[in-house]
């Protein structure tokens, strides 16, 4: 698999975990003071989105709404919902009634799509940016309440190829395994574990989606930046204990510990 | 069948042209029909190295564009007459050159030559992708010291990513040329060793150009350092990097310019 499409198909999902999007200050600051008070911590989320698109008229699409909800009345409890209203030409007014209308039937409008510009603002849900389409959400038509979906197993990534320089491996459903090394200026993120049979000379941030006992193992430990579940440490921090040997790190508390691995 | 091969790194100044000029001649001294093209497009230098900047009508750029035929911008060596140089324009940018424009050149240069050569611009932008775009197999140029190597390890990446061959899901062939390399300072630990940069980069390694005063004196007179002085350690390790490239086995050493016993006597003249 090349390694360029890899980092670029992955481009548009990094803005979703940043792991190390501190502000340069605050950085210093975590880094000469660990101790003083509990660091920031920025992490990723990502729920499914209900995106609600009207027809004309909206009165009749209400209707049909209604009886939905009569067979399923559990259906919108917890879901987070967007309203798609492109192709209905409604007014900042127009809107404001759906959402008020919307919000009777205990559905809560998280943000509008497509609607005319300026007719957003105050008191009404923001227009929200990055989305990307999935599937089809079923809708029940038997009154069967919903189930939370039952966790996916996480997937691992296995990749046969090093990560060269400039490359990206981003995998936040899991672990990545590496065969090879990780060169200096390569990034490797993945939301659980991190395995690098070769040595490991890039960043290697592991538990980006919020996984406090994920771990990186190397077989040869030369990082430039080590992080896990957002703390961060870089080569300097680390000092040259351990390098070039074969490392595992893993947090403590807020702490990023490094010991050899057997 | 030819070959199209690149001459790349990333990195500037680490020794793609003469790289490009010293293989195309030891290729076309070997008997093959060589054509070297400069995609340095604005910064060309392929043709000084080759001794035919006075010589240059047309360039690729107009042959991209369709201004001229492919033959009236094909200079001939006047030492080899198998080998061939497609010079870059000094005049244009990196961004006169068109994807369909570069294809339809790459085409017409395949059924011509046994081996077609490509020095690459530095950088990753467009005049280097472009080069590498139409590539069978790539030379990556390193020195040994840690910006270069770096730079190459990227360079592989796109190697692996953007070409046409990687894209159809193939693998890109690729070899090493360890430029200005002293095993003297490697020792003393002044500059990286050969291991070191292997293990970094793990692509094989087709030659150890050894650091030579024949490569500066070979690129002022204009004439690719395998023609100049076949006999000079640098001329040796590129030679011997032809054969490998052709499929011959050669054991790998570091070639080094023999002094006399009196040289070695007499190293310097006292103040």
């Amino acid at each position: 698999m090349p390694g360029g499409e890899r980092s670029g198909r992955s481009a548009d999902m990094v803005g979703s975990t940043r792991p190390l999007s501190i502000p340069e200050q605050q950085k210093r600051h975590r880094v000469t003071q660990p101790n003083s008070r509990p660091p920031i911590r920025f992490r990723g989320r990502s729920f499914m989105a209900l995106v609600l698109a009207p027809s004309a008229p909206v009165h009749d699409w209400l209707e049909d709404l209604d009886a939905l909800s009569r067979r399923s009345p559990a259906f919108f409890v917890g879901r987070p919902v967007i309203l798609d209203v492109s192709g209905l030409g409604l007014d900042r007014a127009d809107l404001t009634a759906l959402v008020s209308e919307l919000k009777a039937r205990d559905v809560t409008v998280m943000g509008i799509e497509g609607a005319k510009s300026g007719s957003l603002g105050e008191g009404l849900p923001p227009a929200p940016a990055g989305g990307r389409p999935v599937d089809e959400v079923a809708t029940p038509d038997a009154p069967a309440p919903t189930h939370a979906e039952p966790p996916r197993a996480a997937r691992s990534l296995i990749l046969d190829q090093p990560v060269r320089s400039g490359q990206t491996i981003l995998h936040l459903e899991g672990d990545i395994t590496i065969m090879g090394s990780v060169a200096s200026g390569a990034e490797v993120i993945a939301g659980g574990s991190i395995h690098i049979y070769g040595a490991l000379r890039g960043r290697a941030i592991a538990g980006a989606s919020g996984n406090p006992d994920a771990r990186i193992t190397c077989r040869k430990f030369e990082p430039e930046l080590l992080a896990i579940d957002g703390l961060y440490r870089t080569a300097d921090d680390l000092g040259p204990d351990r390098r070039g040997q074969p490392a595992q790190i893993r947090l403590d508390g807020d702490a990023i510990k490094v010991a050899a691995l057997e | 069948m030819a070959k199209v091969l690149v001459v790349t790194s990333g990195k500037g100044g680490v020794g793609k042209t003469t790289t490009t000029a010293a293989l195309g001649a030891a290729l076309a001294q070997a008997g093959q029909s060589v054509a070297v093209v400069d995609f340095d497009v604005g910064l060309r230098n392929l043709d000084l190295v080759m001794g035919a900047e006075r010589r240059v009508v047309y360039d690729l750029i107009n042959v991209v564009n369709g201004d001229a035929k492919l033959n009236q911008a094909l200079i001939r060596d006047k030492r080899l007459e198998n080998l061939s140089l497609l010079p870059a324009s000094q005049t244009r940018d990196k961004d006169a050159l068109t994807d369909e424009g570069v294809a339809k050149v790459m085409e017409e240069l395949r059924e011509k030559f046994d081996w077609v050569i490509c020095d690459s611009p530095a950088g990753i932008e467009r005049g280097a992708t472009l080069a590498m775009r139409h590539a069978d197999l790539a030379v990556v140029v390193t020195n040994p010291e840690v910006s270069s190597v770096r730079d190459s390890d990227r360079i592989i990446g796109l190697l692996d990513s953007k070409t046409l061959k990687a894209e159809r899901g193939e693998v890109m062939e690729k070899h090493l040329i360890l430029t200005r390399y002293d095993p003297a300072r490697a020792d003393r630990g002044d500059m990286l060793k050969v291991d070191d940069v292997l293990e970094i980069l793990s692509i094989p390694l087709l030659a150890i150009i050894p650091e030579s005063l024949e490569v500066l004196r070979a690129s002022n007179v204009g004439c690719p350092v395998t023609m100049n002085n076949p006999l000079s350690a640098p001329a040796r390790a590129y030679i011997d990097a032809v054969r490998r490239l052709k499929g011959d086995t050669v054991p790998m050493t570091v070639p080094s310019d023999k002094k006399s016993l009196l040289n070695k006597l007499f190293t310097r003249r006292a103040a």
